[in-house]
């Protein structure tokens, strides 16, 4: 497997001379990998799609295709597919004719062509769709027509630009699982942009994580989940309660932080020594009520807000100045006694604590 | 319905269907007060005139009642031999009439637009009728001249007997009804109708035609610039559309003239000679630079309406998918301003058909085109029932093309805006 069959060296975007869009961006990515690029709007994710689409030229830097430079190639040479947010299907030709027009522009004969729109066809199991028009289908059979689409030339690389925005919640989860599906079993390399982060989560092998048109972080989703590296990516991905606080002492691979008139142990990640202004990231699902002695940081706060979830049921506590302070309790009986206005005991492991940038 | 469904009540037990109608009866009425002013100024403004020029243009009464005691004794006229004494005698009593009433010179003219003749022995008749004696006046009559003793003149005047007629249509095809009923083209060299509705068919195709070739691009631009850039360039479509026809007319004629600012260009450049200055108006080009220009924006508003309909993203699909700019521009963005171009282009075509100031002012005579000739005949033969006859033929004319174009590309496909 190539380890480099793209790559970003060094990229800078500009639209206007004045502020970068994206600022010198290095990324590789693997062949055969799903990689999604996931940020707020305005992250330069989406222009980082253009670039390699060829809709976009790079301001600087180059950007690499299995080992060729791709910034002087027009997009229609550049063999790779892309699906668009609104899909683009051409209104005016049927699902046939659509799927054909990537093979006839590659003047691939037509019983040989009608074989590949059979397979991409069924693939999205759209068998018996290729006599309707577009504006015939619903959105989640478009979306489907525009992956068969994308994919019937046997590119080696496919776009997805937020392919999924316009479907509602249901439609949405299951093209997840779908899209997730015909990447691991054709083994296409996928570059996916979306801003919906479980999203990401759920069909990606690396997440790419923009913001301010730069990478923050690049690594699978459980470890970005886990082990976010900066403030940005543990408030951006999931659920994330926070701690601003000082560094009072540093050693052993655990740090002290004074918040509030008390000192919180915790992970040092991006802190280096005494005296830092750090932020403290704790995942709500790491800190439980009840805790056992042989966790090393026990506070206690008060219960300001509790939200029935059915399965859950997140409070909303007063902790250590932290008015905004979630935990998500499992509904056992063993925690029916969770009142509002009630002091109740909240303990979490040094380790779950990462002391990050302050931002 | 089926028999099964039982009818629907609403709970005062008064069928739905009639409930429903009850409250939406006022709103309907309400709907039609809004639209009637409308309506009214249309049918009066629009239905009653064409409906007045369609009467015109086939009406014959004007001989039919002047010499009514004729035409009903000619009834009985086989229309081969000179008619009999009755015939002539009805005809002495209308004319001695018309003599009366000093309406004798109408006759005449309508009876030579008939036949040519008629004007001379018709003074003729009416100088010796005075002295007519009772009855045999068709011996009296023939004696006058010896025309008056030729059946084809009593011919003619039979002809114009029936209260309608469709000759001014035929004129209007350089065509008449010879002496025999037979339908024939005039000679050779009076055929100038024909020549002016082919001019008329070609000057609106090619100003369609360039129009379209400099309408597509600008739309294109407009469509996909930037809104600042956009914007500006609208008002650039808009600023002429908005000036006075007659004063972008008039400045085309400062352009244009052989003494003109762009003749001046030319020589300036070296490009042509001084004293070999190319006419460049009164004649077709005038007509067509001019009309090309004025005619643009109604070109320009369509394609921009539809262009804007139009995802950026479809283009860019078809270049990542593997099309050249030009195949994925043919085969995706091209079909998809369809619409446009139709609309586009029957509002041009239209427009020009019936165009009448600009071609007036800067087409000379060879630029000229058929609603300068209907312009004519209101305005200077008052000629009404021919002018109405060639504008009704205009009018059927933007019909078929209507019709044509809703066959071929079908009407529910334009776009307006």
């Amino acid at each position: 497997m190539n380890k480099e069959f793209v790559k970003f060296d060094k990229v800078d975007k500009s639209y206007d001379g004045k502020t970068l869009v994206v600022k010198d961006l290095q990324l590789d990515i693997e062949e055969g990998e799903f990689v999604t690029m996931l940020g707020p709007s305005g992250s330069g994710k989406t222009t980082c799609l253009m670039m390699l689409a060829g809709f976009e030229t790079p301001t600087h830097g180059e950007i690499y295709l299995d080992g060729k430079a791709i910034s002087s190639i027009p997009p229609h040479k550049r063999g790779i597919g892309m699906v668009f947010q609104n899909y683009a299907l051409f209104p005016h030709m049927t699902v046939y004719e659509n799927l054909a027009f990537p093979l006839r522009v590659r003047k691939i004969p037509k019983d040989e062509a009608d074989k590949k729109i059979d397979k991409a066809l069924s693939m999205v199991s759209l068998q018996g769709f290729a006599d309707r028009m577009p504006g015939q289908l619903s959105g989640g059979q478009q979306q489907r027509v525009a992956v068969a689409r994308s994919l019937v030339f046997d590119p080696q690389l496919v776009l997805m630009d937020e392919p999924l925005g316009a479907l509602d919640k249901n439609l949405r989860e299951s093209m997840q699982y779908e899209i997730k599906h015909i990447h691991e079993s054709i083994g296409v390399t996928v570059v996916y942009v979306t801003h919906d982060q479980s999203e990401a989560l759920t069909m990606s092998n690396r997440i790419a994580v923009f913001n301010d048109g730069k990478v923050q972080q690049l690594s699978s989703p459980d470890e970005l989940y886990e082990k976010p590296v900066n403030s940005f990516v543990a408030e951006f991905i999931g659920e994330n309660n926070t701690f601003a606080g000082e560094v009072s002492d540093i050693s052993g691979g655990k740090c002290k932080v004074k918040v509030a008139n008390t000192e919180i142990l915790a992970n040092p990640i991006s802190v280096k020594g005494k005296g830092e202004k750090t932020k403290i990231s704790l995942r709500p699902e790491r800190a439980l009520i009840n805790p056992s002695d042989k966790m090393d940081n026990i506070h206690s706060g008060k219960i300001e807000e509790v939200i029935y979830h059915g399965d859950h049921t997140r409070v909303r506590i007063n902790l250590l100045g932290n008015n905004e302070f979630i935990l998500k309790v499992p509904n056992s009986s063993a925690n029916m006694d969770i009142k509002l206005g009630k002091d109740i005991k909240i303990g979490w492991n040094s380790d779950d604590a990462r002391a990050l940038d302050p931002k | 319905m089926s028999s099964e469904t039982k009818q629907i009540l609403t709970t005062d037990g008064i069928p739905l269907e009639v409930s429903l109608k009850k409250a939406e009866r006022r709103n309907k009425i309400k709907a039609f007060l809004l639209v009637a002013p409308l309506l009214l100024f249309l049918i009066i403004t629009y239905v009653f005139p064409i409906g007045d020029m369609l009467m015109r243009s086939v009406d014959d009464k004007m001989v039919t009642e002047m010499l009514p005691k004729t035409f009903k004794a000619m009834e009985k006229w086989d229309g081969k031999e000179l008619p009999e004494e009755e015939v002539f005698e009805a005809f002495y009593l209308d004319f001695r009439q018309l003599v009366d009433e000093k309406r004798e010179g109408k006759l005449s003219t309508q009876l030579n637009y008939t036949k040519n003749g008629f004007k001379s022995i018709i003074k003729k008749l009416r100088r010796k009728s005075k002295s007519f004696e009772e009855g045999n006046y068709k011996e009296q009559i023939m004696a006058v001249h010896k025309r008056w003793a030729d059946v084809e003149y009593w011919k003619a005047i039979k002809r114009r007997a029936p209260a309608f007629t469709g000759q001014k249509y035929l004129k209007g095809m350089d065509m008449y009804k010879n002496e025999n009923g037979e339908i024939v083209s005039v000679e050779e060299d009076r055929r100038i109708h024909r020549i002016l509705w082919l001019r008329t068919l070609e000057i609106a195709f090619f100003v369609t035609l360039f129009c379209f070739l400099m309408a597509y691009p600008i739309a294109h631009l407009l469509a996909t610039l930037p809104m600042k850039y956009s914007n500006l360039l609208m008002i650039c479509v808009l600023l002429p559309f908005w000036t006075s026809l007659l004063v972008r007319t008039a400045s085309w004629m400062i352009l244009l003239q052989q003494q003109g600012v762009v003749n001046d260009f030319f020589v300036g450049i070296g490009l042509v000679a001084d004293d070999a200055r190319p006419e460049m108006m009164y004649n077709k080009t005038g007509t067509y630079v001019a009309m090309t220009q004025i005619l643009l924006p109604f070109m320009v508003l369509p394609l921009y309406s539809v262009m804007k309909t139009i995802s950026p993203s479809l283009m860019r699909a078809g270049k990542s998918l593997g099309g050249t700019p030009i195949v994925a521009f043919w085969k995706v963005y091209f079909p998809l301003t369809i619409p446009g171009i139709g609309a586009g282009c029957l509002l041009c075509f239209i427009l020009a058909i019936g165009y009448y100031i600009t071609p007036a002012l800067v087409g000379g005579a060879s630029g000229t085109l058929i609603s300068n000739q209907i312009a004519f005949h209101m305005k200077s033969t008052l000629d009404w029932s021919f002018a109405s006859a060639m504008g009704l033929m205009l009018l059927s004319g933007v019909l078929v093309i209507y019709w044509l174009y809703n066959k071929i590309v079908g009407i529910d496909n334009i776009k307006l805006g």
